[in-house]
């Protein structure tokens, strides 16, 4: 894992200092809180709807013990013993005091974490693929890269002050699992045809009011040329992007008026400056990160102890086949700790729960964390004879639950639960819908689904992008709920389209249930997807099972 | 025709925790939103919001939030509003906190 050096370590400690004497400011009553807002944004802390919010950047989703556990006991002291994990793998905590900011800062300092960059009009937290340095498809673990942005974004003097946020994500496999179309950059490592790894680079996909699908500008860029291509498309933006309108502003707007040629001519030629300006530094320091990526020492051993458990135990057996994903090295697993047990609030995780994940990747992980944009925590590198024991304990810990890539696998935002910005709730309904399909024995017999809900048309739920989405509004005052379908999140992304008119909300879930039913009944075969047979039949019969009239009868 | 005003309440957040308050007639700031002054006059409604705003070391984000008279005095009418007078649906945190203790 990445190290911070002197430089790095003497930056946040400095930010801490400073953000310390601006509360003490603000209390004392010498700044007011337009002077403050900014200030304390830059520091990641937001007023929401009950409290404020500590927002805290996990880079590129990669955690250790040590991080963890630290992020446990904040949780436990300054907060009300729990942390909320989000789609853009950041952790926030919804209950601080404005005094005692200064001081979990500080705590997260001590093991090389911050909150610098998570608000405003900056580089957001580089996301990658949550499977980074583990998966077997994947070409070269991308996290190097990712903190070579991380770094290279940080106070970058140039691009505080962009249009709008901006958002990079990226991934080593050609599988797309980190969201990378719907990105203000997404960068997706590839082959060319001498079989060297780069980049393609997509630009301008973006969720939100307006939302879109990035396109290619550049379908294979040399890994050694990441930066300067990057470095050229930030500063097309900020002196084309629409500062003139908040609705306007993002790249995808840019790029969509613009036109993709345009802007790739644009990018190219600016290219051609900054690449000349990058005299190799940045590739001596990237080898350098790379170094600190090592892979661990992975075991050798047999696995006989996870097939015999396979063999005999239907629960395990459920897990191991939900919850599993292919690794690249012989005789070991990727696992995903479900945060969504039924019921449960999606992405929230307990200081006990921190604290066991922590010590399980201390023991069985190669201390190895990460956190995914669908709010769930993983193991990345376990040897498969590991999987009983670590199984046991998260049986233990509620942390079992075998339903990842499922129907109750629910990403959702905090929604008007905890949100000033929201419409609705998210939080009750995906509580809900996991409940419902609980009792209703049917979700291993669904098989896999993404539904994602958000509480306003922000879209940090990422519902257009779920293969059922929901979107919460406020309907003159009362809570509604607007289906998409069709919504695709990987290297075949597509944003989902309306349905038709909305629910309120005690009519969502049976809404959720007459689609599951509908795709029950027309797919081709038990193989055969939500997503594939929404794609082979259309629309029709699952508008049919929500809107006709006999189908509008609650099929409670 | 001008529509008829809808009454309000003065609602902010607690500079310290956070929390949601409410303005009362004696110029306090409660958490509790039946204690607040029920404003039912617009002008008087912009006064008292003028008062509250320059409340800056006690409270933020000031603003005027419909409300209606009730048996235990005002009670919100916006759904958002509801939720802000009792906290979050996951948890008993928040407010529902403080009022199980
Ligand atoms: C609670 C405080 C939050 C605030 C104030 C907030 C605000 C916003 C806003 C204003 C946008 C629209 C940006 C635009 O289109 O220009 C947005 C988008 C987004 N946010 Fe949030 N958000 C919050 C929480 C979250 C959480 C908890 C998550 C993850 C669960 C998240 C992830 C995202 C994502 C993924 C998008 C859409 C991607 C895109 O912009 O293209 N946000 N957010
Ligand atoms: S989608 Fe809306 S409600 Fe949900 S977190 Fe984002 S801004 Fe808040």
């Amino acid at each position: 894992m990445y190290r911070y050096n002197d430089f790095d370590e003497a930056f946040v400690r400095t930010r801490v200092a400073q953000f310390s004497q601006q509360v003490a400011r603000r209390i004392d009553g010498s700044l007011t809180e337009d002077e403050f807002r900014p200030l304390r944004l830059m520091n990641g802390l937001y007023l929401q709807l009950h409290a404020y919010m500590l927002r805290v950047a996990i880079p590129y989703g990669t955690l250790d013990s040590r991080k963890m556990r630290q992020l446990a006991m904040i949780a436990e002291r300054w907060d009300k013993g729990y942390g909320h994990f989000t789609t853009r793998q950041n952790i926030q905590f919804n209950w601080p005091k404005l005094q005692d900011v200064p001081e979990i800062l500080s705590a997260l300092a001590d093991v090389e974490m911050h909150a610098i960059q998570t608000s405003g009009n900056c580089v957001r937290n580089v996301t990658a693929d949550h499977f980074a340095g583990a998966a077997a498809d994947e070409i070269e673990d991308p996290r190097p890269v990712a903190e070579l942005l991380r770094q290279w974004s940080t106070d970058h003097p140039e691009f505080q002050f962009l249009p709008r946020k901006f958002k990079i994500a990226i991934t080593g496999s050609p599988n797309d699992r980190a969201v990378t179309k719907a990105h203000d950059i997404g960068l997706r490592m590839v082959r060319n045809e001498a079989g060297e790894p780069g980049f393609e680079v997509i630009v301008g996909g973006g969720l939100g009011r307006t939302p879109m699908i990035g396109h290619v500008v550049r379908e294979f860029l040399p890994k050694a040329d990441l930066l300067p291509y990057v470095e050229a498309i930030l500063s097309i933006y900020n002196e084309l992007g629409r500062r003139d309108n908040k609705f306007k502003a993002r790249i995808k707007i840019l790029v969509h008026e613009t036109g993709r040629d345009e802007i790739a001519r644009l990018v190219e030629e600016r290219f051609e400056e900054t690449r000349a300006e990058f005299a190799g530094t940045d590739q001596a320091l990237l080898a350098e990160i790379e170094r600190a990526f090592a892979p661990p020492a992975f075991r050798v051993a047999p696995t006989d102890a996870f097939d015999a458990f396979y063999k005999a135990d239907p629960v395990f057996r459920a897990w191991a086949d939900t919850n599993l994903a292919p690794h690249r090295a012989e005789g070991y697993a990727i696992v995903t700790i479900s945060l969504k047990a039924h019921g449960a609030t999606p992405g929230d995780a307990t200081a006990e729960q921190m604290r066991l994940i922590a010590d399980l990747a201390e023991t069985h992980g190669h201390d190895e964390i990460r956190i995914s944009h669908e709010q769930n925590v993983i193991l990345p590198h376990v040897h498969k004879s590991d999987l009983p024991a670590i199984h046991a304990a998260l049986s233990r810990a509620g942390l079992a639950t075998a339903n990842v890539g499922l129907i109750s696998d629910i990403i959702a935002c905090p929604g008007m639960d905890y949100c000033a910005l929201a419409t609705a709730r998210s939080i009750p309904v995906a509580q809900e819908i996991a409940t419902r399909f609980e009792d209703l024995k049917l979700e291993h017999e669904i098989g896999p689904l993404k539904l994602k809900i958000s509480g306003c048309i922000n879209a940090c739920g990422h519902h257009h992008v779920g293969h059922i989405g929901i979107l919460g509004l406020d309907r003159a005052g009362v809570e509604n709920y607007q289906i998409t379908l069709g919504g695709d999140h990987t290297e075949t992304a597509a944003i989902g389209e309306k349905t038709g008119p909305g629910f309120a909300y005690d009519e969502i879930v049976p809404a959720i249930e007459r689609i599951v039913r509908a795709y029950l009944e027309v797919r081709s075969e038990p193989a055969e997807t939500f997503l594939e047979t929404l794609r082979r039949v259309g629309h029709g019969p699952f508008k049919a099972a929500l809107y006709d009239a006999e189908g509008t009868k609650d099929a409670a | 025709m001008s529509r008829p005003f809808i009454p309000k309440v003065v609602t902010a957040n607690a500079l310290l925790e956070g929390d949601v308050v409410y303005l009362t007639a004696d110029d306090r700031w409660t958490r509790h939103h039946h204690e607040a002054e029920l404003i039912e006059d617009e002008a008087h409604g912009q006064l008292r919001l003028i008062f509250a705003t320059a409340q800056k070391g006690v409270v933020v984000g000031a603003y005027l939030a419909d409300a209606r008279p009730g048996a235990n005095g005002p009670e919100p009418i916006h759904f958002r509003e509801v939720f802000r007078t009792r906290g979050p649906s996951n948890y008993r945190h928040g407010k529902q906190e403080v009022a199980a203790r």
